[in-house]
Parts: structure tokens; sequence; C-alpha cells
């Protein structure tokens, strides 16, 4: 094992790593770090992987082959998951990144008022559950609608469920990965860039295409990839709303728990995970490397805003029209919760709030108990792992990096199947057992907070390890004393949305809960099959209440206001997150 | 009544809300310029004195809050900067990354919508001046600095612009390649006859390059004029300080007038200087004691006993801090292999070249 773990690589040679590279086998605590986190990642990452895979290639007699994918591509019926599935994700991938940019050019290039406020409203989206924007569509347009029914007094007959509708619900859901994207590619550019082409005769509209729009490009490519991941990987909105209209991670669940069908769901799986992975590869070695540099030694900081009185409108009509229907969504559920039926009888009711406290309040424990069990473990293990990316020479370190990464870019529902194959018979049987729940949280979260660790360590001077390590100190103390404290805001950034994660996730988590260990957000699952579309209302105010407070604590925290000194410089929100947008594939 | 290419009237500048003086911050105060054609001016000063604010004013990346800027005889204040014939080089170069340095070039000819021919020719053209050609299908990022700064000359320059806009454009340069790049401004823009404001805050800079200079500090022009008259006749303390490396400030007291002669009681000694103006018997007065002017003689000789507190070597001169009457005086010797060095601690004479040495009437608070 050892001997996998050093090799002269030439050009890997970068200074800073050169000199630790041969320094890595005399530190036993980092050999034997690397190898449990690599263990850990075969284990958890690749080994349920390969599960899926082995399953889908069972054929009905016992042998192996390739008959379910027969089975499942050869009719064009059988192919419709697919086709609907990709044909939502482009749909869906186009209009949220036309949005996230035209938001992020609002925020970011016009000086429009109440800029906090349209921000915080786009983050709604990521840190609520995946479906409560479906609930609010139904309560909205559904056939006792309050729109459909009582606005327009059921004349229209508005078909929301299907392609329609999710491709409303996944863009409002989604937008705020494009934005975060855009808006980060849009602050790097140099506003000496776009002065300069103004200088030379170019029109506002000039300057945008020739200028700011090019630049944008790699960004606006990388915003459309995460997109169309996320919608492929959607499960909670689907399963409300998709009606007929087949998605494969709807399709790969009903298989296995409805129709008890491992290698079809399996195959599915399979299918479903091609695309997604595609996209997440040409997103990270094509798109990615694409960006601009910026040419210039020292940027003029000098930020103009556009103030044409025309161009301030627009921005602010864009602005309020976008946060308008954000809010018109959340509202809508936020009131609905407290509503006897929706649709029916809108008398002011808190008894769902009692069955939510009362009759399912093990839900509400059993997660908060799993999601603060998880989320320090995943915050800690991703700065490990970022660190090691970032400091340590070592081989297999680019595959530890990318298989950390890869829960990117798989789809809850491959890895919810994945672990119930994998992890339901001995010799590892976590089947039923909080250990499933809590090792999924972490395998499925950490690539949050690797990806905010690692952007943090780039920032930090190696310099100021090497004085650590020059002064006495070993790579762990190091590691505890320098490092963690310097990318604090990265860890608790990763703390926050690991958090979020847990309390809102779906997809993979579906699988493997139990009659032991039951989640909030398989109880709204229940309640919309139950059609009790005000109680899973009630539901996601609780989630998105839980959200709130943990966010609230963590940045308490951070920000300690009781204290004051010369460590607040250092320190921003911890909501304010990386330099990469958290993916949602709830 | 005189056409000048560039003229700011009594501008000023006030960032943040007009009224609420609190949060509001007077950049440009009362800026009033004149350039005539093919003239080169230099703002200079420290930063955050305003230079760069008025720079971008002209070039239109920012309204004055109240005054007039004038291009060619028109009030341009509300003209956007892409309708204005000003062309601006940045201390950023804000080369565009995605195109080439042909296309940067072209960007501007573009935009004016010339034909192919033109703008093939004239980019060309453009490229050559600053010696890049060959380097036409190149992207900006693999050039060096030197060369960066020179595409964004030729960018600058190709568009023909009736004045050429300088902000600290070799800010970013190594000091060699910024002594080289300074002449090679100055003889392309001398060669084309081109109106320009540069904004630097090296002095050295300015004075190698400018006809005129505007000394500014905090948002006001404290004087202007040919180099020779900022370095040589400062206006007042501020400029005589800004202006030279190493400048001393020795009182005085006039003594008596006499014809262009002047004399003055300094320390324990009345020495003549030459005369300046609005000045009288009585008068105190400030000398500006620049580092060239302090000769340094054996003990003894020399109009005053001095004590060499720091003596540095520098090749082709020496520069000694000198205690003179509990005053450090600084002095710059030419040439120090001709004589002997003198060592730290050595008592010496010290010689004013009062003729080099101007005075100010020293503002009483």
């Amino acid at each position: 094992m050892v001997s996998l773990l050093i090799r002269q690589e030439a050009e890997l040679g970068r200074p800073l790593n050169r000199r630790s590279q041969s320094m890595v086998l005399k530190e036993p605590l980092v050999v034997f770090v690397i190898i449990a986190i690599a263990a850990a990642l075969v284990l958890f990452v690749l080994y349920p992987l390969y599960s899926v895979l082995k399953t889908s290639l069972m054929q009905s007699d016992g042998t192996i082959g390739l008959e379910v994918y027969r089975n499942l591509l050869a009719k064009s019926y059988n192919r419709r998951p697919l086709v609907n599935s990709i044909r939502l994700g482009v749909i869906v991938a186009v209009l949220g990144t036309i949005i996230g940019f035209i938001f992020a050019y609002c925020t970011t290039r016009v000086d429009v008022p109440l800029k906090g406020f349209f921000k915080a409203v786009a983050m709604f989206p990521m840190i609520s559950p995946p479906f409560i924007m479906s609930l609010a569509t139904i309560m909205l347009f559904g056939n006792n609608g309050l729109i459909t029914k009582h606005f327009l007094g059921g004349l229209v007959n508005f078909k929301i469920y299907g392609l329609r509708g999710l491709v409303i619900v996944e863009t409002l859901a989604y937008f705020p990965t494009a934005y975060l994207v855009l808006s980060g590619v849009l602050q790097a550019i140099d506003s000496s860039i776009e002065d300069a082409a103004r200088d030379l005769g170019a029109s506002w509209w000039q300057v945008f295409r020739t200028v700011t729009l090019p630049l944008a490009i790699p960004g606006i490519a990388s915003a459309l990839l995460l997109i169309f991941i996320e919608s492929l990987a959607d499960f909670g909105n689907p399963i409300i709303l998709s009606g007929d209209y087949q998605v494969l991670a709807v399709q790969a669940y009903l298989r296995i728990t409805g129709l008890y069908d491992l290698p079809g769901g399996a195959g599915l799986a399979v299918i479903l995970l091609v695309p997604s992975l595609i996209a997440f590869f040409v997103q990270k070695y094509w798109v990615s490397k694409r960006s601009y540099v910026t040419v210039t030694g020292k940027p003029s900081g000098q930020r103009i805003s556009r103030n044409e009185p025309w161009v301030k409108t627009a921005a602010l009509i864009v602005c309020v029209v976008l946060t308008a229907i954000i809010l018109l969504f959340y509202g809508t559920a936020f009131v609905g919760s407290f509503m006897t039926l929706w649709g029916v009888n809108y008398d002011f009711t808190l008894a769902n709030y009692r069955h939510v406290f009362q009759v399912a309040g093990e839900y509400i424990k059993d997660t908060l108990f799993l999601a603060t069990v998880a989320t320090p473990i995943t915050g800690l293990l991703a700065m490990i792992i970022a660190f090691l990316v970032v400091r340590k020479q070592f081989f297999g370190r680019q595959a530890l990096e990318l298989v950390s990464m890869l829960s990117f870019a798989v789809p809850g529902t491959v890895v919810g199947i994945g672990y119930i194959l994998a992890f339901n018979q001995p010799p590892i049987l976590l089947t039923g057992t909080a250990s499933i729940i809590i090792i999924l949280f972490i395998f499925r979260n950490m690539p949050t907070g690797i990806q905010s660790g690692i952007a943090a360590l780039q920032q930090i001077d190696p310099s100021i390890e090497e004085a650590s390590c020059d002064l006495g100190a070993d790579s762990g103390t190091t590691f505890r004393k320098i490092t963690l404290p310097l990318i604090a805001p990265a860890f608790f950034s990763g703390l926050v949305f690991s958090f979020v994660r847990c309390v809102t996730a779906i997809s993979a988590i579906v699988f493997v809960v139990s009659g032991r260990w039951k989640l909030i957000t398989v109880a709204v699952l229940g309640s919309v099959e139950n059609s009790d579309l005000a109680q899973a209302a009630a539901f996601c105010v609780v989630i998105v209440g839980m959200v709130m407070a943990a966010i609230g604590i963590i940045n308490l925290l951070v920000y300690q206001p009781w204290k004051r000194g010369p460590q607040e410089v250092s320190k921003k929100p911890a909501i304010s997150g990386g330099a990469e947008p958290w993916i949602g594939t709830a | 009544m005189d056409r000048y290419s560039v003229e700011l009237i009594d501008v000023t500048k006030i960032f943040g809300h007009r009224e609420a003086a609190s949060d509001s911050i007077v950049a440009v105060n009362g800026v009033s310029l004149r350039l005539i054609q093919g003239e080169l001016l230099t703002l200079l000063g420290p930063s955050g004195c305003g230079k760069t604010t008025t720079l971008r004013m002209v070039g239109g990346f920012e309204t004055p809050t109240y005054g007039r800027i004038l291009l060619d005889g028109k009030v341009i204040n509300d003209v956007p900067p892409h309708r204005r014939d000003t062309a601006m080089v940045f201390q950023s170069y804000a080369l565009f990354p995605h195109l080439t340095v042909f296309e940067n070039v072209a960007y501007g000819l573009r935009m004016r919508k010339m034909d192919a021919c033109t703008i093939s020719a004239k980019t060309r053209h453009a490229l050559s001046l600053v010696g890049l050609e060959g380097m036409e299908e190149r992207p900006p990022g693999s050039l060096s600095g030197g060369q960066q700064q020179r595409v964004a000359l030729a960018r600058a320059l190709v568009v023909e612009p009736k004045v050429l806009l300088l902000d600290e454009p070799l800010s970013n340069l190594d000091a060699r390649l910024r002594a080289q790049m300074r002449i090679e401004i100055r003889k392309i823009q001398q060669a084309l006859n081109m109106t320009s404001m540069y904004v630097t805050h090296d002095q050295e800079e300015a004075m190698s390059l400018s006809d005129r200079i505007a000394v500014m500090n905090h948002g006001r022009i404290e004087q202007i004029g040919t180099p020779q008259d900022v370095y040589a006749r400062p206006a007042n303390r501020f400029v005589a300080d800004f202006m030279g490396s190493k400048t001393t400030f020795l009182d005085g007291t006039v003594m008596s007038l006499d014809g262009d002669q002047v004399n003055v009681q300094v320390l324990d000694a009345v020495l003549p200087f030459e005369k300046v103006p609005d000045i009288a018997p009585g008068d105190k007065v400030e000398l500006v004691v620049r580092s060239e002017t302090v000769d340094i003689v054996p003990p003894g000789k020399g109009t005053f006993p001095a004590r060499i507190i720091h003596a540095a070597y520098f090749g082709s001169h020496v520069l000694y801090e000198v205690d003179l009457f509990g005053t450090n005086v600084t002095a710059e010797i030419p040439d120090p292999q001709e004589r002997n060095m003198f060592s730290r601690g050595s008592e010496v004479g010290i010689n004013l070249k009062t003729r080099s040495i101007y005075l100010l009437r020293k503002v009483m608070n």
C-alpha cells in the first residue's frame, strides 16, 4: 500500500510541492490519513457505484450480460425517460442560465437599489427542500390551484403536471447556481477592460456583445452544464410534479421500490449516470480550463456601474419581477401551511403544525440528530482532503481529488441505489442503521467543503505553513494551529451547506431510511402522497426554519459578536460560500 | 479666441452625495487646465490627489460635479466615453484577453466601422510604431509586461484620438523597462504631435517626458509649469518637497536686497541668493536645499561646520547625511572616485550652492 504513495513526478513538480514531496513518507500521520481516506472513498463512493453497475449486468437467467439495457433501450417507449430527462435538463439549463446571467449582470454591473435583498432572495432555493417549489406550484396552478381555480375560475385548463410544471419549478430552483457562477465570473472581469472598450468607441450594447459576453462564455458553459446535472439528478420535484412525464430518477426509484426490479432500477441508474458524468467531466476538464486569466499586473480597482437611467430601471424591473416570483412561491407554501385544506377550505388552522410536532416529532428529532453528527465530520474531512490535495504531493493525489468530488456529478438516486445494493449484506451490513445515513450524508455533502477548502488554501501562501514547520511543528500540528484557523470561513461555509443538505436531501436518502431512522424530507413525501399539501407545506416551513436556525448559529459562532478584536477582519459570514457553487442534487 | 485641444474650466468632482458633506469626498477641487495641440501635460501628485479622477473625467468615465470640460472648443461634459474622441492607456492595460494582439488594436477601428483594408493597414502601422511586428496573432496573455504595455499604447494610438490619456501606464513595469518606455512614449508622442495627458506619481518620469507638469495635491493644482519651473522655482513648500528626492528646508531671514541679489541670514552666516518676487528685508524665508546643492569640503573649510551621520556609496555619486546645527541635511556628491570619501562620524565643512537654491516665503501659521 505504501509503495503507491510516493513517486517522483516531474510533471507535477510545482515548486511549492516539490519541497514536501519526499517528506510525506517521513510523516507517518500523513501517510496513515491518506490511506484511511483513500480506503473510505473506495468503500463509500466507488464500491456502491460498482454495485449498481454489477447489478445492472445481471440477467434473468443469472448470467452476466446486457439484457437489462437491451430491454431499457430497445423500444422507444422504454427510452422515453432518458429522452425526457435530457430534454428537461437542456431546457432548464438554458432558461436557468439566461435568468442567472441577467440577474448576475444586474447585481454586479448596475447600481440597483436593494441589491442585498435581491441577492438574499435569489439564494432561497438553495437552502430549501427541493419540493417546496413543486408544492407551491400545485397550490397555485394545480387543479384546485389558487390562480387556476379561483382567479381564473377554472376557465383555462392549465396543465401543470408534466414538462411545463417541471420547467417552471426547476428553473426557479436551479437558476441560483448559474447566478453564483456568473456573478463570480462577472466580478472577476477587470472593469477597466470594459472601460477600454467604451473608450475606443463601443456603445453599451457593443461592450456587452464584444467584451463582457465573450469573457463570460466559459462561465456560461459551466452554468449550463451544472444546471443540466442538477436537473438530471432532481428527484424531489419530478416525483411530485412529473405526472406522466417520466424522468429517469423517478423511474429508477419506482422500479426498485414499486416493482422490486433491482437490475432494472440499477440499469436506469447507470443510464442516468452517463450524461451526468459526461457533463461533469466536460465542465471540469474542458470548460474550466478555458477561462481567461487576467492579463494584468494590477487591477485598477475602479468599478464603475452602468448608471444610465434606462439600464438602471430595466435592471430594477428584472430584479423585482424575479424576487416577486420567488417570494410568491415561498409565500404560497408558507400561507398554505396554515390552511385547513388547500383548494377547498381556506380556514386558518394550526393543525398542520400540531401534526408536524406531535405525530412527526420523531422525524424532526432523528433528522436533527443525524445531521448534527454528520455535519462536523463532513466539514473536517473536507478540510483535511483539501489540505492534502493542495499541499501534499503523493501518488494518487489527483485520483483522490477526483473521487472525492465525484458526488457532485453522481445523481442522488444512483448513490441511494448503490448504497442499498452494496451494504445490505455481510460483510458490510448497514441497512437500517443510523450509520448508513450518516455515511451517506458525509460522502455526498463533502465536495462543497472540499471545493471551498481548496479555493481558500490556494489563497494562502504556503510559506506561512513552512514557517510553522520550520519552527518545529509537524504536519498535524501545523494543520490544526495554522491552516485550519486560516481557512475557517471555508470550513464554516462547508458546515452550513452540509447541514442544509442533510435536512433537505431526498433523492439518495429515500433509499436508505428505515423504520428505525426517519427523516423529515421523507415525511414530506408521505404527506404529498396522501395529497395533504398543507401538511407537506408545514413540514417544509419547519425545514426552512431549521436551516435558518443552523445558519444563524454557525454565523454567530463565526462572527462571535460578543467578542471584539482583530479576528473580525478575516471573518466572513459562513453563508457566503466558496468559489464553486453548491450543487444541490438533493 | 484661442482654441485649445483640451480645456478644463473650474472642474470639481465630488463623490457621494452632493449636499451631505459627511459622506462625500471632494476628489477634484476647482481644477483648470489648458493643453495646446501636441502638448504633453503630466498630472503629478501623491496617491489620492485627484489626478486619475481628472483624467477619467476627460475620458468620460466620471462626470464632473461642477465645471466644464472642452475638447477642441466644444463642451463634452455629457458626451459618453464611446462618443468622445479620446483614447486611454490604462494602468492595468485592460487588454481584451479573448482577442489577439491584432484584434485588440483593431477594436477601436472596428467600432468606427472602417473597412477591412484600412483596419489592417492602420493596425499594422500602429503595431510597427510600437515595435510589435510579427506579434499580431498572439493572445495578450502570452506577452511580457512591456509588450502588453505596447499593445495598450498601440490600441489607443491607432484611433488617432484628439487627446491621448495615459493613466500611470508604466507603473507595472520594472525600473529599467520603465525608463526605456518613457523615452519611447515621448518619441512617439512627439512624432505624431499627439496632445496627451499623462498621470503619474513618479516625479522623475514626469520631468523626463513632459512639456508641462501640473502638480496636484488634495484635488487642487498646486503649480503648473515646465519641468524646470516646478523643480527650480516651486510655488510652495509642497511642490518643493514633492519634486526632488532629498530636500531639506532651512530657515532664513532676509537682511537686505541688492539688485538681483538678496542677502539672507542662514544659521550663523549671511549668504547671497537670487532674488525672488515679493520679498522685503525682515521677511522670514525657507531655503529649498536639494541634495545636489550641498557640497562637502574638508573640515575647517566651507561656510558651516558639520558632521557625517551616514554615507552611502552609489558608484556614480555618494549620498551623505550630515548633521548641520541639529538639522539633517542630505548632500549628493558626484563622481566620488575623484575625491576622498568621508566616513561616518567625521567632521566636515559645508558649502551651499546658493545660485541653485530657491527661496520660499515662509507661511506663518
